[in-house]
């Protein structure tokens, strides 16, 4: 009873208090943001009232003037027709939004938001399913979003959107190979699926892109550094396909404004589009958590300050666990404003260059990149001789690749006068 | 030559990888963020900018001063030195109004008003400013010069009705005007 009550709080806190906010703050940090990229201002009007408790100005110190336009706006949204066309497919339009925004939540509960936290003699992480298959349940989840697009596409039953699904799904079926593919050096590194143990690991012997503390005789500092490099390609391509999986610029091509209108959502209004919205915005969110954990430490500070960090305790409440969660925090508000840096620098793929970069370099990119992890992993236990010829195979396999990807590389024909 | 023959850049190596780019791309975007922060974006002082980007933020900050001279704001009457009302309701500007904006009924001076002689005078003068589109035809059009588009550009009300600017209001906003048309007075 007692254990159901606790995961019940859990998932309230977390989810609900921690996650969706998240999605809100990032809407404000995106609209901010490009507006400075842009020499312009944005939204900083709609600050937090604090007139109404009574104070003499409402706050705007900051530049947090704006931070509640997203709550602004989400009531505009919530107050505007819900028109619903007659032209749609009624039962698959309703389920839609609600399937791109479920699955992006429900993937938040394997990620690990802090270390332990102890109170009444009870220890609890701060995770909401602590299990061990972490990496794998949010890929099967978060690709149940793609339903969520093609369905909203096909059931609008109209052009645009339809084409934006289908580009959707497309997109999303290309790089979650890509995804799946360019996770499994770290997993060979780590040899665990459980996100918790992955992140502790991480704060003891440092972090999967920053390996300077912690060495002993298990984790060397060479054969940190020597997984150094398949660990950058790994991120690159992670990134990258998570850029595409949460439909965000570059890879934005489902809702690519100057070709289809809107995009899968062109039919929607009201909720209903704030609800694919929101999906995207939490995708995003728990995205940038994912990358946060797996590759730049998840909630350890770093640097061998987390055992201490863990230790913190007033009386019997050890709330070294809270530092933690707000080190997490920061690190994904971090990662999102990388995002939306992305999103305000790099111009639009072409549908073609987009299929050509997941299917022809980032899927043979990871799956060299997983042979390579897995040679420096297993290089201790070998002979130098195996060594040599594991490498010398790969280095003739990569070139091989490399040469028929020129090869079979279209030209494109020179026009003539 | 009708078709002109393209060839696609030749692109060095370290542009074909595409990422050099990105980087160039990301550092010019932050440039921008950091002096779009710090207050020095291009044209940040000519636009007198508020400190951040180049934006003007408008109700603390006026653009008034940086109206140019030829600036078309809200329409207004005009009296001369004497106090007496330019206009003399010959309604060329109603017809001329390209919006229909502006409705006049004229009215006559009665004989024993110093200015009997100009004979006429509106006796109601509307402007629509929600129909009013700033042309200038009326200012234009005027012979008496008894309108003028003022450089006043907050025209708000809540009502279709606050809108419409009526006599009094339009000579308020126009005020005293000198010069030029001295037709009617006698002493020059």
């Amino acid at each position: 009873m007692l254990d159901l009550l606790i995961i019940l709080i859990k998932i309230i806190a977390l989810t609900f208090c921690v996650v969706l906010p998240l999605v809100p703050v990032s809407v404000f940090f995106e609209r901010r943001f490009c507006a400075i990229i842009q020499d312009r201002v944005g939204p900083n009007r709609v600050g937090i009232p604090l007139t109404l408790f009574g104070f003499k100005k409402d706050c705007s110190i900051l530049g947090i003037g704006g931070l509640v336009q997203p709550v602004a706006d989400g009531i505009k949204l919530f107050l505007k027709e819900d028109f619903t066309p007659k032209h749609v497919r009624k039962a698959f339009y309703w389920l839609a939004p609600a399937l791109t925004v479920a699955p992006a939540l429900i993937t938040a509960c394997v990620i690990p938001f802090g270390s332990d936290i102890s109170l009444f003699g009870y220890t609890e992480k701060l995770v909401i399913a602590n299990i061990d298959i972490g990496p794998l349940f949010i890929f099967s989840v978060a690709s149940l979003t793609v339903y969520g697009i093609a369905i909203a596409g096909w059931a609008s039953n109209s052009k645009f959107p339809f084409l934006g699904g289908i580009r959707s799904t497309a997109q999303m079926i290309s790089y979650e190979i890509a995804l799946g593919l360019s996770i499994i050096p770290v997993l060979l590194y780590f040899g665990e699926l459980n996100l918790s143990t992955i992140v502790q690991q991480q704060a003891e012997h440092g972090w999967l892109l920053l390996p300077l503390w912690g060495h002993d005789a298990t984790h060397t500092l060479v054969s940190k550094l020597l997984f150094w490099f398949p660990a950058v390609v790994s991120f690159l391509i992670f990134t990258i396909s998570i850029f595409a999986e949460t439909n965000r610029m570059p890879f934005d091509l489902p809702e690519c404004e100057t070709e289809l209108v809107g995009g899968y959502h062109t039919e929607y209004s009201s909720m209903k589009f704030a609800m694919f919205f929101m999906g995207e915005y939490a995708a995003m969110v728990i995205g940038s958590a994912l990358i946060v954990t797996i590759f730049l430490g998840g909630w350890s500070l770093g640097f061998g300050t987390d055992v201490w960090i863990s230790q913190l305790r007033i009386g019997d409440f050890g709330y070294g666990g809270f530092i933690h969660l707000a080190i997490f925090l920061a690190k994904v508000v971090a990662f999102i404003l990388f995002f939306i840096l992305v999103r305000w620098t790099i111009p639009r793929f072409r549908y073609d260059q987009l299929m050509k970069l997941g299917w022809v370099i980032f899927f043979e990119a990871a799956l060299i990149n997983v042979f390579l992890a897995a040679l420096i992993v297993a290089a201790p236990d070998l002979t130098a001789a195996i060594t040599a010829i594991g490498a010398v195979l790969l280095i003739i396999v990569t070139a091989t690749i490399i040469w028929v990807a020129r090869v079979s590389e279209v030209k494109p024909p020179i026009l003539r006068a | 030559m009708a078709v002109v023959k393209l060839q696609r850049p030749k692109l060095a190596p370290g542009e074909q990888i595409y990422l050099t780019a990105l980087l160039k791309g990301f550092f010019l975007t932050m440039t921008h963020a950091v002096k779009s922060l710090l207050g020095k974006s291009m044209g940040a002082k000519e636009l007198a900018s508020s400190g951040l980007g180049v934006t003007m933020q408008y109700p603390e900050q006026t653009w008034d001063s940086h109206l140019p001279e030829y600036y078309r704001g809200a329409p207004a009457l005009v009296t001369d030195e004497q106090g007496r009302e330019r206009c003399v309701s010959c309604q060329l500007c109603e017809f001329i109004c390209p919006p229909k904006a502006i409705r006049i009924v004229p009215g006559e001076i009665p004989s024993d008003d110093p200015w009997a002689k100009v004979e006429k005078r509106p006796a109601e003068f509307d402007i629509d400013m929600i129909r009013c589109i700033y042309c200038g035809m009326c200012e234009e059009v005027c012979p008496e010069q008894a309108i003028f588009l003022r450089k006043d550009y907050v025209i708000t009300g809540l009502s279709r009705k606050e809108m419409v600017h009526h006599k009094d209001k339009l000579y308020q906003i126009g005020g005293i005007r000198t010069g030029l048309v001295n037709k009617w007075n006698e002493l020059k």
